[in-house]
């Protein structure tokens, strides 16, 4: 449990000449859910791209199981059996929830595992048996983040990277989702979890980073970072007026 | 439903109205269709041509009149049209297995065509134009074979190719320049063509890999132009604007198709002579060639490989996230498409014999295009539709005197087929805007009556 999976030491990536992320440290244990919550802007999603190699890092590695994968290509990456479910979902729309399962297979290194791992998504969330031969761009956003979820899991992953999970999202569905991480994570899966959702998030999660301006300002136990008073005022109890979190959306703006 | 209560229209504002459109229309067509240059003593003239515009304008008056009095607030509706409904259930249950029955009396139809069309002709006496029916449908399945190689690319991977007429070329200059130059025969140099098409698919993938969209377009377009002007000043290799002439056609097993020759078909087996023989073996030949590009798509659909462009096209990223190898699978579409289209290429120099620059313009790409975005993208049965209509349909204009009827005896069909390829792509957009068979048939199923396609993947590691 204490092995780390994950290792990303001073990590400096941006779009053209705009950096976004200014040294990033961070690592995801073996076995835990590891949560990064931050504003709108703070460079969350550039961080889980960036690990796919788009865009590139300019500065920094990342170690997955003790190897270097900074600078391989986004395939390349996903057949270390690192498997992501975007942001936005990005799920196929014009096929179906099956051909989109069957899509994920393609990092999967026991193909005869097959029929397993897809009564086992099924049994995650069923609701997407129920509409297996439906297009996906036909189900709604929920069941759509659910599949985008499964579709990454056919894939058999060591690690998961998860990119706002519950964004747009009903209340009620973010709770089944964030149920299904947890399952998931007691069958011993790792998870790597961006969220705004910060109460979700950390709830969930044995460790947690806050991102603020392309920085990571606090990290701790899930625990340690709900009760401390700059993540409550920042992300917990929308306390407008509080200097950090003026802080954290100049950071948006920036 | 319950029936809406709706006021009848009434007949003055119906009339005012199509008083109207007949006065835009007399607005539009006054110069356009109301005056003619005409070659006079004195340099161009105007000759008017009043009843020409009367017609045009009652006939716009006439029907706006009656499209509001009995269309516009009519209460009944068409039928659904039995393979192109459009409501899910219909789509799931129906459409596949509908647009598979359309397919096979298709296919046979065009197997027993010709040689139906044979005895009819020399055992019953029937005087059937034969050979320019057998003509133009070589014509029309060589288009057919076009567009299946370009869905590949355009409908099945999403990249858009203004530029397809370029493999066309290719595989076209690549029989004529190998056949007159050292001789050799058509089916050795099929499969040199295709790889040499594929080649140049791969050469123009390469530059256009980041790109999508518009941006691809022009670059595709530019593509075929310069393939196309390289062959126009490259005159010792091509002949430039002159062409490459005297390409032989394929023969029978050996056996050739001239009226005079050592090993010709007709006197091996014994008959007189007669040019139809001929151009029967060339329909065969495309439309084998035509229905193996349609076997290989459809197989490939099955594929990993099939699957991994169709997931390209719907999204990029999502499908580096997962672990496919973008460059290679837009490499190998690419690669594919180009490959029929220069099957396609040679064929139609061997039917040719006479090949130049001018029959692979953008006008070639841009009516391939429209018969797969007509027809529905990916879908194979309604790019061969819709390569029959364009194609066939366009052909069938020449034919048509009734309309001389109405618009004088000057009235040259052929000249306005520019005019109804645009009213066509207009009614197609505007009322299948996915094209004519816009349903897209999953490839895999778990329903117990499709137990042994699903099985038949899994095996496969359906990835």
């Amino acid at each position: 449990m204490s092995k780390a999976l994950l290792e990303i030491s001073g990590l400096v990536a941006g779009y053209g000449h705009l950096p976004v992320l200014h040294g990033i440290d961070l690592s995801v244990k073996e076995g835990e859910i590891a949560a990064i919550i931050g504003a709108n802007g703070a460079g969350k999603t550039t961080l889980m791209m960036s690990i796919f190699g788009n865009p590139k890092p300019s500065a920094g590695r990342i170690l997955f199981e003790g190897r270097d994968i900074t600078d391989l290509p986004a395939h390349a990456v996903a057949l270390e059996r690192i498997a992501q479910s975007p942001e936005g979902r990005r799920i196929f729309p014009r096929m179906t929830v099956l051909e989109n399962l069957q899509m994920g297979t393609l990092i999967a290194p026991d193909k005869e595992r097959y029929e397993d791992d897809l009564g086992h998504v099924f049994e995650l969330f069923p609701v997407l048996a129920t509409r297996k031969d439906q297009r996906a761009g036909t189900l709604s956003g929920g069941e759509q983040q659910m599949l985008a979820i499964a579709r990454a899991l056919m894939g058999q992953p060591r690690l998961l990277l998860l990119d706002e999970p519950s964004l747009g999202l009903a209340p009620l569905i973010t709770r089944q989702i964030f149920a299904a991480i947890k399952a998931l994570n007691e069958e011993g899966l790792t998870v790597l979890l961006v969220e705004q959702n910060a109460y979700h998030a950390l709830k969930l999660a044995s460790c947690g980073y806050v991102m603020v301006n392309g920085r990571i300002t606090l990290s701790g136990s899930g625990t340690e970072l709900l009760e401390s008073d700059e993540v409550r005022r920042s992300y917990l109890e929308g306390g407008a007026s509080s200097p950090s979190a003026d802080e954290a959306k100049k950071g948006a703006k920036a | 439903m319950e029936p809406a209560v709706r006021e009848k229209p009434r007949l003055l504002p119906a009339l005012w109205d199509a008083a109207i459109a007949a006065g835009i229309a007399f607005l539009l067509f006054c110069l356009v269709l109301g005056v003619r240059t005409v070659d006079g003593v004195y340099g161009l003239t105007l000759q008017p041509r009043p009843v020409l515009l009367a017609v045009v304008v009652g006939i716009v008056f006439f029907g706006r009149l009656a499209l509001n009095l009995f269309w516009w607030d009519r209460d009944w509706r068409f039928p659904p049209l039995p393979f192109f409904s459009r409501t899910a259930k219909d789509a799931k249950d129906r459409a596949p297995r509908d647009i598979y029955r359309v397919g096979l009396v298709l296919i046979g139809f065009a197997a027993v065509f010709p040689l139906l069309g044979l005895v009819l002709n020399k055992v019953f006496g029937a005087n059937l134009p034969l050979l320019y029916l057998i003509d133009l449908s070589i014509l029309v399945l060589t288009y057919v074979m076009l567009g299946w190689g370009l869905n590949i690319v355009v409908g099945l991977a999403g990249l858009l190719d203004l530029g397809y007429v370029a493999f066309y070329a290719v595989g076209a200059y690549t029989f004529a320049i190998l056949a007159t130059t050292f001789g050799w025969s058509f089916w050795m140099c099929l499969p040199l063509a295709g790889i040499l098409a594929a080649f140049w698919g791969i050469v123009l993938g390469f530059p256009v890999l980041r790109l999508r969209g518009d941006y691809l377009a022009i670059v595709t377009l530019a593509f075929g132009e310069i393939i196309r002007i390289v062959i126009q000043n490259w005159t010792e290799l091509t002949g430039g604007p002159n062409g490459i002439s005297n390409i032989p056609e394929p023969s029978f097993f050996g056996l050739e198709f001239a009226f005079r020759g050592d090993n010709t078909f007709h006197q091996f087996f014994g008959l007189p002579y007669d040019a139809i023989y001929g151009s029967i073996w060339l329909y065969y030949i495309i439309l084998v060639m035509a229905l193996i590009t349609n076997a290989v798509t459809l197989r490939l659909r099955r594929l990993p490989i099939g699957r991994a462009w169709e997931a390209l096209r719907e999204d990029e990223i999502a499908c580096r996230s997962l672990g496919m190898n973008t460059t290679t699978t837009k490499l190998s579409a690419f690669a594919t498409g180009a490959l029929f289209g220069g099957f396609a290429g040679s064929f139609f120099a061997a039917r040719q014999s006479f090949i130049s620059p001018e029959s692979f313009t953008f006008i070639e790409s841009a009516i391939i295009l429209s018969i797969v975005v007509l027809g529905g993208m990916g879908s194979q049965l309604g790019v061969a539709i819709a390569a029959v209509v364009m194609i066939g349909g366009f052909e069938a204009l020449r034919h048509t005197d009734s309309l001389q009827l109405v618009f004088g005896t000057g009235f040259d069909p052929t000249l306005y087929r520019m005019l109804f390829f645009g009213l066509a792509m207009v009614a197609i957009m505007v009322w299948r805007p996915r094209g004519l068979v816009s349903t897209r048939q999953p490839t895999v199923t778990l329903n117990k009556d499709a137990g042994s396609i699903s099985k038949d993947l899994v095996s496969e590691g359906s990835g």
